[in-house]
């Protein structure tokens, strides 16, 4: 290699000084919650020794116990905030963190999948935000929380400009990008299309069944508890926890890609910029059948939100599906797996089906709860065929469709000539497609 | 091994329909696994029949006959396992097929290669084996080719590798 390295070169480049800056000075209080409830926590686990423990306790021990760990605690949350720094330059994210084990993570723009941000309930009252960079390998300690709400959406919007591939000198002027409304889901709509979910009835049935049958069959009041509140928690997640969690969903379109944002207590604000959505899913459940409605859910390398729209009529979700996939129209015929396939799926056989159109390819599966799985051509790493000893003698096959959200997609029981051929021609197609692609710097 | 299904495949968008040249596997790998099971199960045999006859009976040894079975058929196992393996270097993608009771055959396009590995354990090493590791960004594409000679082990990384960074395509 004669030429140096790419970022050698950038660095000899870049020798004006990177301005550093910090997290909001709220941030050291963030896990001001920690230690009460370890105190918490072991008092309910031990409630009896707890209890002792506390009347030994003299007045003046508990003062000099709080005046050694109050200050203790707040040098701790004080340098950890000081040492925690972040910069933006041309092509990169830097955060560099740590008191002890120093930590420095170079996060590249034009790697970047999506933004996240963020406000928890006492985020939302402190007026401070979590902004999340997803990129593949990112995890929680990557996020920068907290920032103010304004420096957040400052932030965003030079990120997103940046990773854009806009002209180094005015991203940091651009703003924030015009939002046009694509969806907004009615609070009524979302609460009827819960009462309709399966899931949720199940939980609060299991919730309400099974601890008055333990209770006959043991009679200790430990074991209801045990199993009676993990639960209630599930039924309360499932139906009053996923109304929280997708009140006033609204989905908008903007230059710098899809904006989502949803959330009665806890507000997200997610983007991702086009050409990231690596599979569509739409999801019927069976009650929902009769009424049209479907839940639209997506997958993005490195993300871990996954709902796009969480109910709506079918045509409002397929006009959405338009914009996230462009040039996408979701195939309404597909082909079903050929009669002998009952023989490797009783019954359940009847719920696959597969179509292939120029630009996705489409696989459903699930009999009550049909889930259809659209695929971009340009999105496949790789094409699998498989067959088992039951489909061979049967004369069928499965072809899996791997994506770089680590899904995959699977056609079952297709006709063994047809999944051979099929093989061939979605390596072909995914190739292609690729050539077509939008660029990763999608303004460049 | 060739099939003639690539003629019918013929009507794909675009492609160049020619059919795949298949590599099959180098003898050392079946030599290697069949060495490993001759000397275990053959261990085995031996042990567990030494030990029936002392202290069950010469009748009970007669249970020794199980693994020594397990040996022969797995000979064969081996034998048409290590049959079905074969790889295929295409224009612009890579072609694995494997498996005889669960069979399995994988198109990994070369644009799509985050990393190739060559790996070689102790006893491969000792056996002049080396195999080759494909990863894309699924983790679920898992594209193997075992028991190759090193140095074609080599040529294959290298060519992987240069093929993809040519055909380079991000996520």
């Amino acid at each position: 290699m004669n030429t140096p390295a790419p970022g050698a070169e950038d660095a000899i480049r870049e020798q004006k000084p990177l301005v550093e800056r910090r997290l909001h000075p709220v941030t050291p209080f963030r896990r001001a919650w920690a230690p009460v409830a370890v105190v918490a926590g072991w008092a309910v686990h031990d409630p009896n020794q707890a209890q002792e423990q506390l009347t030994r306790l003299t007045t003046t021990a508990l003062l000099i116990g709080l005046a050694v760990i109050v200050p203790a605690a707040a040098l701790y949350g004080f340098l950890s905030w000081w040492f925690t720094h972040f910069a933006v330059t041309e092509t990169e994210l830097r955060i560099r963190t740590g008191l002890l084990f120093r930590r420095t993570a170079h996060i590249r723009l034009d790697r970047l999948q999506a933004v996240d941000v963020t406000q928890p309930l006492l985020a939302r009252v402190a007026g401070v935000t979590k902004l999340k960079l997803d990129v593949i390998g990112t995890d929680k300690k990557d996020e920068l929380a907290y920032l103010g709400e304004d420096e957040a959406r400052a932030l965003r919007a030079e990120l997103l400009a940046r990773a854009a591939g806009l002209a180094p000198e005015t991203a940091h002027e651009v703003g924030e990008a015009p939002v046009r409304q694509l969806l907004h889901v009615p609070a009524g709509f979302l609460a009827v299309s819960l009462v309709l979910t399966g899931a949720t009835w199940g939980s609060l049935a299991a919730a309400l069944v099974v601890p008055p049958f333990l209770w006959f069959a043991t009679h200790s009041v430990w074991t209801v508890l045990a199993t009676g509140v993990p639960l209630l928690g599930a039924a309360g997640a499932s139906s009053v926890g996923r109304f929280v969690g997708e009140y006033d969903w609204t989905v908008g379109e903007s230059p710098d890609g899809l904006r989502i944002d949803h959330g009665l207590l806890d507000r997200t604000h997610e983007t991702v910029p086009p050409g990231r959505v690596q599979t569509v899913r739409i999801v019927e459940p069976l009650l929902w059948r009769r009424r049209g409605w479907v839940r639209v859910e997506l997958d993005v390398a490195g993300s871990s939100n996954s709902v796009l729209v969480p109910v709506a009529p079918r045509e409002v979700a397929e006009s959405v599906i338009a914009r996230v996939l462009p040039g996408v129209t979701v195939p309404s015929a597909l082909s079903r797996p050929p009669r002998r396939a009952w023989w490797c799926v009783p019954l359940w056989w009847r719920g696959y089906g597969l179509a292939v159109t120029d630009t996705v390819f489409a696989a459903r599966h699930g009999l009550l709860r049909r889930r259809l799985s659209l695929v971009p051509h340009a999105k496949v790493q790789s094409v699998r065929l498989t067959q088992g000893p039951w489909e061979r003698f049967r004369g069928v096959a499965d072809i899996h469709v791997d994506t770089g959200a680590n899904h995959t997609v699977t056609a079952r029981l297709r006709d063994a000539a047809e999944a051979a051929e099929l093989l061939q021609a979605q390596a072909d197609r995914s190739r292609t497609g690729r050539r077509e692609a939008r660029p990763d710097r999608w303004m460049a | 091994m060739d099939t003639g299904s690539a003629e019918t495949a013929g009507n794909t968008v675009g492609s160049t329909a020619t059919e795949p040249v298949w590599t099959g596997l180098p003898p050392g790998l079946l030599r290697m696994r069949r060495l490993l099971l001759v000397v275990w199960l053959g261990l085995l045999t031996i042990v567990l029949g030494v030990l029936l006859a002392v202290f069950a009976g010469a009748v009970w040894a007669a249970f020794a006959l199980l693994p020594f079975a397990l040996l022969v058929w797995g000979w064969g196992m081996l034998g048409r396992n290590w049959r079905s393996w074969r790889y295929a270097e295409r224009a612009d993608d890579l072609l694995i097929s494997r498996g005889v009771l669960f069979r399995e055959e994988t198109v990994v396009p070369y644009g799509r290669m985050q990393l190739v590995e060559v790996t070689s354990g102790p006893v491969e090493r000792h056996f002049g084996l080396a195999s080759v590791q494909l990863h894309t960004a699924a983790a679920a594409t898992d594209a193997c080719i075992p028991g190759l000679d090193p140095t074609e082990a080599e040529r294959l990384r290298d060519r992987l590798t240069e093929l993809g960074e040519a055909r380079s395509a991000g996520l």
